[in-house]
């Protein structure tokens, strides 16, 4: 009993990762993936709306009529992204105009309306808060991977977040002085991604192989 | 910004598709034909037209005027899935052919980024009502250039030797990537040349 639930937390994060296995959610994720630390809020963002989310909608899928549930799981979500925003704006003003429009935006990330449609509408609120978590941190992971190489690549740095006299950012030497900036630019973004998609097909065609 | 201006910004400078990375999803999706990407373009393009006017009339009419500007979001999103309704009803009347090839992607329209990311640019950029008729439809039409494009290249790609790993989705963000690229040299300087800001 207790291992399905661990599994509910677990498949998102590799498995079923939804960036790099479902591919959905692209659009924040190429956009945002410029600097670790603006994957690491929008990551954060979403875990908090795909979460609450999916807590809610689990708890009312017995009241939301059928045929109206799509409208009904939008407005949800939509409230949950503008607590968020609020909360954004009034704690870290920084990342707040970092992210700027793709924060309104998380409302048509695919993945939480595809986890709502898909999981929470028909499990327990435990493992729906545990998939929402989950695939939150997935989503997490893979734009951060994202990010990593191409801020690594593209500006030889990394941005975490400033914590008392250090700036927060890594450089990376020889890197940081002669960038491929292309790699940050959107057709970066695209080339980049295509690349890990790619990665991604042949390593679960070597997996198969083995089977 | 003159008209012409927001017109050649949303459609090459900040296309939303290769620049701003909106509606990503769709793109992948739907360009495998080009019959069904210009269905998927034209309808995407009346809607962002539509809704980026009823969505300046709600916020500035209804949300404005009582301090509700927090309620943005939440306004646009069921002003969008309203009228994606409608436009599904409309295609099924007067095109069935079309609405069975756009399948699925239809009502995917409403979490489409670039129609909720335009209404959110035109409040952000403080359009009036025409601007932001204007750059709704030029977002849209650089949605459908795109998209067109895209499938094209798709449409070749079948016809030629790909490695089985960069098949199907990597090779198409592969070829996106260098259509960016390409896209790249039009940046905002170009506006400004041609004296349109």
């Amino acid at each position: 009993m207790k291992n399905s639930h661990l599994k509910e937390l677990t498949k998102g994060i590799w498995k079923e990762n939804p960036i790099f296995v479902i591919m959905l959610g692209m659009c924040p994720t190429l956009a945002v993936s410029t600097q670790v630390s603006n994957a690491l809020g929008m990551g954060l963002g979403v875990v908090f709306v795909l979460t609450l989310s999916n807590i809610f909608i689990s708890l009312l899928k017995k009241v939301i009529p059928d045929s109206i549930r799509i409208p009904s799981y939008i407005v949800i979500i939509a409230s949950f992204v503008t607590i968020l925003e609020m909360l954004m704006h009034a704690y870290m003003p920084s990342l707040y105009d970092a992210l700027g429009i793709y924060l309104s935006l998380i409302v048509v990330n695919c993945v939480i309306l595809g986890r709502a449609e898909a999981f929470a509408n028909k499990n327990s609120i435990l493992d729906s808060a545990l998939d929402g978590i989950g695939m939150g941190l997935g989503f997490t992971l893979g734009l951060t991977i994202i990010a990593l190489i191409r801020e690594v690549l593209g500006s030889g740095t990394i941005t975490l977040f400033a914590i008392g006299g250090w700036d927060g950012v890594i450089r990376i030497p020889g890197l940081a002085s002669t960038p491929i900036r292309v790699v940050g630019m959107s057709a970066g973004a695209l080339l980049v991604m295509g690349l890990l998609k790619a990665f991604f097909t042949w390593k679960d065609s070597k997996k198969g192989e083995e089977k | 910004m003159s008209y012409i201006g927001i017109l050649v910004t949303y459609i090459f400078v900040n296309n939303f598709i290769l620049v701003k990375f909106m509606g990503i999803c769709p793109f992948i999706g739907v360009s495998k034909n080009s019959s069904s990407a210009i269905g998927m373009g034209v309808a995407v393009t009346f809607v962002t037209s539509v809704t980026s006017v009823v969505c300046w009339m709600v916020y500035y009419g209804l949300l404005a005027p009582f301090g509700l500007e927090y309620l943005r979001t939440i306004s646009f999103i069921l002003v969008i899935a309203a009228m994606v309704q409608l436009v599904e009803m409309v295609i099924r009347k007067f095109s069935p052919s079309l609405y069975k090839a756009l399948g699925i992607y239809l009502p995917l329209i409403t979490t489409n980024c670039a129609v909720l990311g335009i209404a959110i640019i035109n409040i952000d950029s403080g359009y009036n009502l025409l601007e932001s008729f204007v750059a709704g439809a030029a977002a849209g039409l650089g949605f459908t250039m795109a998209i067109i494009l895209m499938s094209n290249i798709r449409e070749k790609l079948e016809l030629t030797p790909v490695r089985k790993t960069f098949k199907g989705v990597p090779i198409t963000f592969i070829s996106a990537g260098i259509m960016a690229l390409a896209f790249m040299a039009f940046d905002s300087s170009l506006l400004t040349n041609l004296g349109l800001v």
